[in-house]
Formats: structure tokens, C-alpha cells, sequence
């Protein structure tokens, strides 16, 4: 299959793109509003075309238990649910984590919290930057907010798992999930052989060839001077993505005097937002995080020096805001605007909120 | 140029695969498109909306809150839409079963009787396809040869052998624009 232009909607981005970067095994169960990605898959039956894997499991703890076991062996290996999905996956995230194995889970956030409704959210912010389960660790989390967006960061989050051999996310939000839009897919990449794997993943628990140690997958370490170590490995790991893999994109900041940061659907809303109060004369502009871990702290705090206020918007009651008021260090006024339980706000009402802001401050 | 249109009604009228063949036609024309459902249980049976954005650069927003375009084709859509079209926008509805006329004087109102034509048409599903006629007589956003081919993409092969009738459809919904 050579790149191709169609029009779907971001669940059926993610599945279409992972068939097409040459994954080895999806493992998942439904829950809306993420569920085409597995009826996607279902009908391309890739297991007749690459030979990936696609298997319904029983529940969210068996998919993720699953990933765990196949990244162990060096291959490709996803899932996706959402956010209920994904508070049960959390045990399994901490193991794959601490095992520095290479991952993508893929998380379409609804609202919450419990069981919640089907409308679209962030409020799993806090949960994916802050890694969820227990133990100190992150994965890299990336926010698409475009469907093109979905389809790319496939690519770019199996890149950087096993570049870093860490899990990493693709934090999407029911918008993103169901929206369609135009998108242009990668063209078909085979999966990796055997050998391949064997040299690329020497760690990998491959089967042991004559002559070398056994490659042991465990983490349990009772020595708590050796588990410090790892967690001293484990540290160093995420400060070399923390200095490498910060990504962002910024929208009209050069003249700003007021700044909106949003991350997914909501930095789009935002935009629409930005081009109205321009035409009321408010000089506002945007940054985007697109890793939200690691957050893009320097645009921000360069930003902090000139501008007059920031205002957080989000589809929860406040959680990016944490990283934007770390990042500017109390240089300005930082708020927050959101709306709950899968609400989403119109971008008349962001500029509402942005003008009471403005006034406030 | 740059269109912001919602399509609401019930579900199971059409209106969300007829917001993708217009989204698909869209795209046959090189446009950049946005199609954002409401999505959940109203896909079986209650209210069903879609928000399509057809424009000649980037789309911002794919959620609104004002359109230049609303095709509204049951009583709780246009009692929720009617204030949200921009002055100076298109409302189109369906007469049928609607109990409350349009009140707004400042856009311009289009009604067309697509439900009636169908019960002269060989098959009532291609009922958004009239609709969708209608809509193009009113705002010719995208040519029929692009919506054709939107909807080979759209319809799998098995089902080809409706096009003609789409399209029939399609046309019909065009002539009763044409005839008021």
C-alpha cells in the first residue's frame, strides 16, 4: 500500500496507521468512545496481509497484561481503551514501565470520574503525566489534535518507545476520536523479522542463543540497593527525553499580551477563539503542547517574561495548569477555564472566558 | 470560502452519512474538511446532529456554536438550531412534522418538502440524499460530479449499484429547489 489520502475519523486513523508502521500485536477491548480502532482492525484483518495480530481480550487488565508479555519479546505491541479502560490498565502500565519495554497504549478520554459518560474529556491528564500506577515513572504522552495528528503519532510514539524503551501514549479525547477529517496515510511498512528484532532489541527475551546470559524479564528486585539503581536508570532515561522530546506548537504568540494553552481538541477551539477576539482587537495567541510529557516548560517560561496572563483551558476542572504555573514560576497570572463531565465549551465561550480573564487581572 | 453547517435531525434519517458524502464530496474537491458527529445512544433513535466545515484553508474548530448553514429536518433540531444560524445564513428545513414554522426574518429560510418526494421515489432511504440536493440548489458548496464520486467512496463497491438512484435522488432534491 503506497500513502493514500482519505477521509476517517481518528479512532480509524490510529488503526489504519498502525497496520500500515508495521505493528505486530493489538491487543483490546471496547469501550466507546474509542471502540473503532478494534472494529477497525477487525475489518482490515491485517493477520492476512503484515500478519499483525488482533485479538478481542477479556477485559482491559488481560489486553495490557498481554502488551506487557509481547514487548518483552521485542515486538510492536498496542492497545486502546478509554478512560475507565485505562484506570484498570494502570497496574499493567507501572510493570511495562519498570520493565523498560517499549509500548503504545492509546487512551480516547471521556468524562469522568467512575464510569462517567461517553462525552468527550481531558480530566485524564494528571493520571497519563504523572505515570497512574504506582512508583516513580512517566511515559511519554502525546496529544494529537487532528486526525492527521492520530495517524502520525502511531509512527512517532513506537519511534520513541523504542528509542527510549519506554510505554508511550497517545492521549486523544472523544473530538479527536470521532471526528473525520482528511489524512494522509504512510505508506505500508513491513513488520520487522525475527532477526531483526534479535539485533535491535538486544534485551528482548527472544529465545537464548548458545553462548549468551539469559535475558530475564522481572520487576521484582528485593535488594533494595540494586532497585534503587534501576530507579536511578529509570531517572536518567526520563531526563534524557525530557531534554530531547519536548514538542509544542505555538500560534500567534509574537504580539500577544495574553496567551490561551490547550492541548488536543480544545487547543483548536482556541484557535477559532483566538481569530475572534483578534477581531475584537485582543492580541491573544496559543501554545500547544504536544507532549504533554514532557511539557514544554521553556516556550512557556520565555512567554512568562512578556505577556500579561495565561489562561489554561481544558475539558477538566484544572489540570495542565499545575505544569503552566511550574513552568512560568509565578511570573504571571495564571488561570483556568474548563467545562466538565463531557461538556464542550463553543469558542464564543472561550473568548467570554478569556475577556472576564482579562478584566480580572 | 469557508462553510460551517450543521445537519440535525433524528436518528436513523441519514443525517450523519449524508454529512460524510458532503464532507467525501469535500474532499473529491480539494477542500479541507471537518465532520464532528454527536455520537452515543441519539445515534439510535433520538436527536442526531453533525457539524461539517467545508473550506479552501485549515479548519480551526470542528465544534460551533454558530452556522451559515443549518439543514434541520425535525422539530426539536430546529427549536435547538434556529438562533445558532449566523445573520445572513441558510436554515432549510422539512415541513414534515414540523408544528412550529421558523420564526428568524434576518437569514434566509428554505423549505423544502423532501419527505413527501420521497413517497413518489422507488426507495424512502435515499430521503437525505434529496435533502442533500436541496442543500447544494441552495448553496452549490460542491459540484454533483464531486458528490458522486464522494459517495463511491463513501458506499462499499457491494452496494454500487445504488448510485444511480442517489443520484436520481440527489437531482430530485435539486429540482425542488428549483421549482419554488
Amino acid at each position: 500500500m503506497d500513502e493514500e489520502v482519505r477521509l476517517m475519523k481518528g479512532n480509524e486513523a490510529i488503526a489504519h496507521a498502525a497496520v500500515r508502521y508495521g505493528v505486530d500485536g493489538y491487543f483490546g477491548y471496547p469501550i466507546t468512545p474509542q471502540s473503532e480502532v478494534l472494529e477497525t482492525l477487525e475489518a482490515l484483518m491485517p493477520w492476512e496481509t503484515t500478519g499483525m495480530v488482533v485479538l478481542q481480550a477479556e477485559s482491559e487488565v488481560a489486553s495490557i497484561n498481554m502488551v506487557y508479555g509481547g514487548a518483552a519479546t521485542g515486538k510492536a505491541v498496542m492497545t486502546s481503551s478509554s478512560s475507565p479502560g485505562i484506570s484498570l490498565m494502570q497496574e499493567g502500565l507501572s510493570y511495562i514501565a519498570a520493565g523498560e519495554l517499549p509500548a503504545l497504549v492509546v487512551n480516547v478520554m471521556r468524562g469522568g470520574p467512575g464510569l462517567g459518560t461517553i462525552h468527550p474529556s481531558q480530566a485524564d491528564y494528571h493520571q497519563a503525566t504523572r505515570g497512574g500506577g504506582h512508583g516513580d515513572y512517566h511515559f511519554i504522552v502525546l496529544a494529537p489534535s487532528t486526525v492527521q495528528e492520530m495517524a502520525d503519532f502511531v509512527g512517532l510514539g513506537f519511534d520513541l518507545a523504542f528509542k527510549y524503551r519506554t510505554p508511550a501514549m497517545i492521549l486523544a479525547d472523544g473530538i479527536v476520536g470521532q471526528m473525520m477529517e482528511k489524512v494522509v496515510l504512510p505508506p505500508q511498512r513491513p513488520r520487522r523479522t525475527e532477526r531483526e528484532i534479535a539485533e535491535q532489541c538486544p534485551w528482548a527475551v527472544t529465545g537464548r542463543p548458545a553462548g549468551r546470559r539469559p535475558n530475564v524479564m522481572t520487576t521484582l528486585e528485593l535488594d533494595s540497593y540494586k532497585m534503587e539503581e534501576n530507579n536511578l536508570r529509570y531517572q536518567a532515561t526520563y531526563e534524557r527525553i525530557r531534554r530531547n522530546e519536548v514538542r509544542y506548537e505555538e500560534y500567534l504568540t509574537d504580539d500577544a499580551d495574553y496567551i490561551f494553552v490547550a492541548f488536543g481538541s480544545m487547543a483548536r477551539i482556541c484557535t477559532k477563539a483566538i481569530d475572534d477576539a483578534r477581531s475584537m482587537g485582543i492580541r491573544v495567541g496559543l501554545v500547544r503542547p504536544i507532549t504533554l510529557w514532557p511539557f514544554p516548560e521553556k516556550p512557556l517560561a520565555e512567554l512568562s517574561k512578556r505577556v500579561k496572563g495565561m489562561l489554561v483551558v481544558e475539558l477538566n476542572a484544572g489540570q495542565m495548569i499545575d505544569d503552566v504555573r511550574i513552568a512560568t514560576s509565578g511570573r504571571v497570572p495564571v488561570e483556568h477555564f474548563g467545562r466538565l463531565g463531557g461538556i464542550v465549551p463553543s469558542p464564543a465561550e472561550v473568548t467570554d472566558a478569556l475577556k472576564k480573564f482579562i478584566s480580572r487581572i | 470560502m469557508k462553510e460551517e453547517i450543521i445537519i440535525a435531525g433524528f436518528g436513523g434519517q441519514g443525517v450523519l452519512s449524508m454529512g460524510k458524502i458532503l464532507a467525501y464530496a469535500g474532499l473529491m474537491d480539494n477542500l479541507e474538511v471537518t465532520w464532528m458527529p454527536s455520537y452515543g445512544p441519539e445515534q439510535r433513535g433520538g436527536t442526531a446532529n453533525v457539524t461539517v466545515v467545508l473550506s479552501d484553508g485549515p479548519i480551526s474548530s470542528p465544534v460551533l456554536d454558530s452556522y451559515d448553514t443549518a439543514v434541520i429536518l425535525n422539530q426539536q433540531s430546529l427549536d435547538k438550531f434556529e438562533s445558532k444560524v449566523k445573520p445572513g445564513g441558510t436554515l432549510i428545513y422539512d415541513p414534515y412534522g414540523i408544528h412550529r414554522e421558523p420564526q428568524r426574518t434576518d437569514i434566509h429560510v428554505v423549505r423544502v418538502e423532501a419527505m413527501e418526494a420521497t413517497f413518489d421515489m422507488k426507495s424512502s432511504k435515499t430521503y437525505n440524499m434529496i435533502v442533500l440536493g436541496a442543500l447544494l440548489a441552495v448553496r452549490p458548496l460542491v459540484p454533483l460530479e464531486s458528490v458522486m464520486a464522494g459517495l463511491k467512496k463513501v458506499l462499499p463497491e457491494r452496494h454500487h449499484h445504488l448510485l444511480p438512484d442517489n443520484r436520481e435522488a440527489i437531482v430530485r432534491g435539486m429540482e425542488l429547489i428549483a421549482k419554488e
